[in-house]
């Protein structure tokens, strides 16, 4: 199965389509990458992806998959190698479980509404953010990552802390990570970047930088 | 009926009128795990919960083993997972893409369908006809996908049929107390269809809330 077979559509910044690249990446699945405009949306997204006409969008032969959560379980179902999941179902609930709720909860209501809102709103939004990191350093606590001595699912998952967070903490000026009080995820992250298959696939920074400085500004209300 | 040991022990931390945590009910009894069901208080969270499901404090909760797990959407695929040799009804096929398709699907009613039909519902005068219009696309798309099947697990019920409880069960209900037709034979007859196969599924029948209290709670709900 050459390269043809599996494309990946994504936009350069997007963390949950960096997380299929990781994915692909380890188990040495080869890819085309098509880079996709998310302000001129092309008519080949909005084919493969219709109902939410988001990346990444994986294509595998003839059939397209959304949701990079999804996308990530596919792969693991479908290329044996290097598994991602864990095989007890509690641990894999477990992994499931804090892949959406950090998500949700440290990314959209806790970092990215820190981002975007000041004043009660803003200290209200890194609390929250707060409480998910406090409950990340037990989980890692004396592993190396979360999937234990190697990547798994959940390191997949969560990687996005790993470098858009300190993004975000410098176009705002805020600390959403307390890089003492959490000395595991500090550990972690610096782990996880270091990783052959993460430390050459992130976005360049100072583009990134950029890029979120305006997000940032649409996104903030007058 | 006495458990063999506490280890076997099913236990659900719930609210009866919640779709989220009806799924969960309806996930056990169609895979005929007996369990013990917690009714959760949610203006008094009992401790149990707060101790289960410390991140978000949210019903449903499975306990399991002594195992807690949350998110409705991740209990049923634990569910799946476990009670899953012949004899258990399976959730989810074997095959990778339409294991994908199925877990797209729960998620796309999660996070565009099931908040498109709810804001319908509960919105103001202002924002009405717009809220309606989401709505009624949120149908569509989810009415294309069911296209000819009996249910969106093919003949039997699967993942996404689970998951969509709301849709069979609760917006009529809803609906009727907004003063609105969204789900109806007339605008959407394959899904309407499928609503009711599946209301009167034996099984699932047995596990919805009764209609009448359901109508009930949610009328009293509309009037603060």
């Amino acid at each position: 199965m050459g390269s043809k077979d599996v494309k990946l559509l994504n936009f350069w910044v997007s963390p949950f389509g960096k997380r299929v690249e990781w994915a692909l990446k380890l188990k040495g699945v080869e890819y085309e990458y098509i880079e996709e405009d998310i302000c001129n949306k092309s008519n080949l997204l909005l084919e493969l992806n219709p109902v939410h006409k988001k990346v990444p969008v994986l294509v595998h032969g003839n059939k397209a998959i959304a949701e990079s959560f999804v996308i990530l379980e596919y792969i693991d179902e479908t290329w044996k190698q290097y598994p991602l999941m864990p095989h007890d179902p509690y641990e894999r609930a477990h992994a499931r479980f804090w892949a959406t709720s950090a998500q949700q909860k440290l990314g959209k209501e806790g970092s990215w509404t820190a981002l975007v809102k000041s004043g009660e709103e803003k200290e209200k939004a890194l609390n929250t953010a707060s409480e998910v990191l406090d409950k990340l350093e037990e989980e890692i606590k004396g592993k190396k990552f979360f999937g234990g001595d190697n990547i798994g699912y959940l390191d997949i998952a969560l990687g996005w802390i790993s470098y858009i967070i300190p993004i975000w903490e410098e176009v705002g000026s805020i600390q959403i990570i307390d890089r003492l009080k959490l000395p595991a995820i500090n550990e972690w992250m610096t782990n996880f970047l270091n990783h052959p298959v993460v430390k050459d696939s992130l976005p360049p920074r100072d583009k990134a930088l950029d890029y979120y400085h305006l997000s940032v500004k649409k996104h903030t209300p007058n | 009926m006495a458990s063999s040991s506490d280890n076997e022990e099913v236990r659900v931390l719930g609210k009866w009128a919640s779709p989220f945590s009806n799924r969960i009910d309806l996930a056990l009894k169609l895979k005929g795990v007996p369990y013990n069901y917690s009714e959760e208080d949610l203006a008094n969270k009992s401790l149990d919960l707060l101790k289960y499901n410390p991140v978000h404090k949210k019903v449903p909760v499975l306990v399991h083993n002594g195992n807690s797990i949350a998110e409705s959407l991740v209990i049923l695929e634990y569910i799946d997972e476990v009670w899953n040799n012949n004899n258990n009804h399976a959730f989810l096929p074997q095959d990778p893409y339409h294991r994908a398709l199925a877990r797209f699907w729960c998620k796309t009613l999660d996070d565009k369908i099931l908040p498109a039909i709810w804001n319908a519902c509960w919105s103001d005068e202002k924002g009405r006809e717009k809220a309606v219009e989401e709505a009624l696309e949120a149908l569509k798309i989810l009415q294309d996908e069911l296209k000819d099947k009996k249910f969106f697990g093919g003949e039997t019920i699967g993942l996404v049929d689970i998951a969509a409880n709301f849709i069979g069960y609760w917006v009529s209900i809803l609906q009727e107390i907004a003063g609105l037709e969204l789900l109806t034979i007339e605008k959407f007859p394959k899904l309407y269809k499928w609503s009711q196969e599946y209301i009167n599924h034996p099984v699932i029948k047995e596990g919805l809330p009764p209609r009448d209290e359901l109508f009930a709670f949610f009328k009293a709900s509309a009037k603060k």
